[in-house]
């Protein structure tokens, strides 16, 4: 292997995609390998992820790398699948046929692995094989003969650790070779004839696999059983269930407790910023605009990310120890019973944390009803857009009182979630079960090994999510809340008015126009106006009840004196119908986008805008009418 | 080998599995092993079979039923060749035909399979 440096003349740029099987490590290898130079985009036309990086090899050719979705085979059987082989084949509009294919599989597992390799290498395209976790298959006592495997193939074979920097020198090395001896990318002509392999050649994929095996494996690794013993207790059909309800208990206590820290904080640097504003800068409108309008708009809502991130961090625990699959494999049973399978389970846990990403994971739901069904029910999921919501109205008026072990506003938050659940899943019941009426679906899931997360793919992670929420806050929600303050000090009031200044301007005349339409539920006309901009993505409602209370006379922090102004303004029935109508409403512009992106009309979109519309007005109805009754007025 | 002599199944005789009979793996009892005898899907859609076969599901197999769902009922944790776990219902597992796991005219394939046959 060469290191030094090619004369510029001679640096090539090259697209290179990694393809393996669902659980090979490829995600961790591709994180090594880019490090923080990453892209997410779109494929066009789907909602698939497109994951790009780049990397400068040891002799200095550019590569981006492309980390396709996993795949069990080029048979696509679910939308991400159908990129994969898309890609793989040149077939994807807008993707050049990448100049090389790299293989990952995981060492242990070789003999399910290397039936996607030979079909790869079917297509005779520049093809390297990585053996990723070459490190756990050698603690098993596993040895494999890399020369014989490369031989027996007729191509690179590279061992890789994904999880450390130098155990991917060689693949890099491997990927110079290949780039120097490949100049012009020639389709070759298996690429355009390629066809679904049909049963009778996948079982002889399965009988070469096991002829290389026989070649190149000098020493079989002890089977794995940890994961045996662990699955004793987190699979058991009682104590499984119980152990999942606890750790999605814990999640939400956790959401709650453990951002109350760095939530004070944030809150304490934007009030004292507020401060340190109105004593240096001179009354005008501008001062209006900076500290009613953008510090606490965006205040109200950056408050919000270290519970999005602690959220976030337990769904990317979660997915990388394993977890996820098992989940999905408890939740089987209460899913097929309304018509669903454990699969629809995790885009919808997903969905705790955006209907976003959880709306774009059920493109691995391979029946478009099924998928369908998921995607209408996942904006039923407590999203944490909903977290501020629930958080400034249950801090207002849920008393801080412990219950036994537990935290009162933590359990009615539960609660929410609850609540939230039990109607996706009513509601797929009417879709599946009564409406849609689809066949029966099957459930393969492969159940992985547990692993341990890397540090690193979880900060990449989170930082993703990070940067996502606060191009949002900086993006739709700052554009919103400027416009509402704008909305809300015009026209001024008239001299001599009584009343507080936002009442007469044009958001309060909005608000007092809907009001007729919300009175029945209990809605004031404050709440009343910031339902409108609440449209555009659910947090920002509380920006705006924050700027509509400040703008009405109330100084002071941002959300702590929007609690106790609530407490004393609202009454308990409004404020339950309010938290009733969040669990239903569709009040996010882009969960809406992504529905129609996915499913490319805007009839689904709409039906879920008024089926969600109209749950959220009878729910808020029943629930303000119940408390009035109840003494709640 | 000695890591498999210590994963050795004993045979309990109730056990349909290990009495020499072939039913589908969707019939079979928690705990219980065997090797695959068929995979088969319905004539006219042959994708059940290829999802099962693409998942490792293919004759000559060795499987062990390691859980069932709540209630024993649906789905099934279905190890195979002790590598790979998958969950499935049990109305696609019984597309998989299963038979015993020492079965003369089997044991003489060579592969990962082997262990089986020493056990």
């Amino acid at each position: 292997m060469t290191t030094t440096t090619l004369p510029l003349g001679e640096v090539r740029r090259a697209c290179i995609a990694l393809v393996g099987p669902p659980n090979c490590g490829k995600t961790t290898l591709f994180n090594t390998l880019t490090g923080g130079r990453q892209k997410t985009a779109n494929y066009p036309g789907v909602t698939v992820e497109r994951k790009s990086g780049r990397l400068r090899t040891p002799v200095g050719h550019t590569v981006e790398l492309l980390d396709l979705p996993g795949s069990y085979s080029l048979r696509a059987r679910s939308p991400d699948e159908a990129i994969t082989r898309d890609v793989v084949l040149g077939r994807q509009t807008r993707e050049a046929l990448p100049d090389a294919v790299v293989c990952v599989t995981d060492a242990t597992n070789l003999g399910q692995h290397l039936r996607l390799l030979l079909e790869l290498r079917q297509l005779g395209r520049p093809l390297i094989l990585a053996l990723n976790m070459m490190d756990i298959a050698q603690k098993r006592g596993c040895q494999i003969s890399i020369e014989a495997l490369s031989q027996q193939l007729g191509i690179p074979v590279v061992a890789t650790i994904a999880m450390h920097k130098n155990g991917v020198q060689d693949l890099l090395g491997q990927i110079d070779i290949l780039l120097s001896q490949t100049s012009a990318t020639s389709k070759a002509a298996t690429i355009d004839t390629w066809m679904e392999p049909s049963p009778e050649a996948i079982r002889a994929y399965h009988r070469e696999v096991e002829r290389l095996l026989q070649e190149a494996v000098i020493q079989e690794g002890a089977p794995e059983r940890f994961t045996r013993q662990v699955d004793q207790i987190l699979l058991h059909p009682v104590a499984g269930l119980l152990i999942l309800l606890g750790i999605l208990f814990l999640m939400f206590q956790a959401v709650f407790s453990w951002a109350e820290a760095p939530m004070d904080w944030i809150d304490g640097s934007m009030a004292s910023l507020q401060q340190w504003l109105s004593m240096h800068m001179a009354d005008s409108l501008l001062k209006s605009l900076v500290i009613d309008g953008i510090i606490a708009g965006a205040g109200g809502v950056v408050i919000f990310l270290p519970q999005i991130l602690i959220l976030f961090l337990f769904i990317l625990l979660l997915e990388d120890f394993g977890y996820m699959a098992r989940a999905a494999f408890l939740m089987d049973r209460l899913m097929s019973a309304v018509g669903l399978n454990g699969r629809a389970f995790i885009p919808l846990l997903s969905s705790f944390a955006c209907a976003i990403p959880g709306i774009m994971a059920a493109r691995t739901i391979a029946h478009p009803l099924d998928r369908l069904t998921t995607i209408l029910i996942a904006p039923l999921m407590t999203c944490s857009a909903r977290l501020p919501v629930y958080a400034l109205l249950i801090g207002a008026f849920v008393p801080a009182r412990s219950v036994g072990p537990f935290d009162l506003r933590g359990l009615t938050l539960f609660g929410l979630y609850v609540a939230g659940v039990l109607s996706a899943m009513a509601v797929a019941f009417a879709f599946k079960r009564i409406w849609l009426k689809s066949h029966y679906q099957p459930l393969m899931l492969e159940l992985p090994p547990y692993r341990m997360p890397s540090l690193r793919n979880l900060l990449i992670g989170l930082w993703e999510r990070a940067r996502i929420f606060l191009r949002r806050v900086g993006g739709i929600i700052f554009t919103v809340m400027v416009l509402l303050w704008f909305l809300s000090s015009w026209p001024a009031p008239p001299h001599g008015a009584s009343g507080p200044a936002i009442q007469y301007s044009l958001a309060g005349q909005i608000g007092q126009a809907l009001q007729h339409l919300f009175a029945p539920i209990g809605f004031n006309w404050q709440i009343s106006i910031a339902l409108v901009p609440g449209l555009a993505a659910r947090e920002v409602a509380v920006a705006a009840l924050g700027t509509v209370y400040a703008l009405s006379g109330d100084e002071g922090t941002v959300t702590e004196a929007l609690t106790t102004t609530l407490a004393h303004g609202w009454t308990l029935a409004t404020a339950l119908a309010l938290l009733a109508w969040y669990v239903f409403a569709p009040q996010c512009l882009a969960t809406l986008a992504a529905a129609r992106r996915e499913t490319n009309s805007w009839r689904w979109p709409t039906f879920m805008f008024v089926y969600l519309m109209v749950l959220a007005y009878l729910a808020a109805f029943i629930t303000y009418r119940v408390a009035l009754a109840l003494g709640g007025g | 080998m000695n890591s498999y002599n210590e994963q050795k199944h004993r045979f309990d005789p109730s056990q349909p599995g290990s009495l020499g009979l072939t039913q589908p793996l969707g019939q079979m009892q928690r705990g219980s092993t065997g090797r695959i005898l068929a995979v088969s899907g319905s004539a006219g859609d042959r994708n059940i079979e290829r999802g099962l076969l693409e998942m490792g599901f293919v004759e000559g197999a060795c499987i062990e039923v390691l859980h069932h769902g709540f209630l024993g009922q649906d789905p099934l944790a279905v190890r195979i060749n002790q590598t790979m776990t998958i969950a499935l219902r049990r109305c696609e597992a019984n597309a998989v035909l299963v038979g015993p796991l020492h079965d003369a005219a089997v044991d003489t394939k060579p592969g990962m399979t082997l262990e089986y046959a020493s056990s």
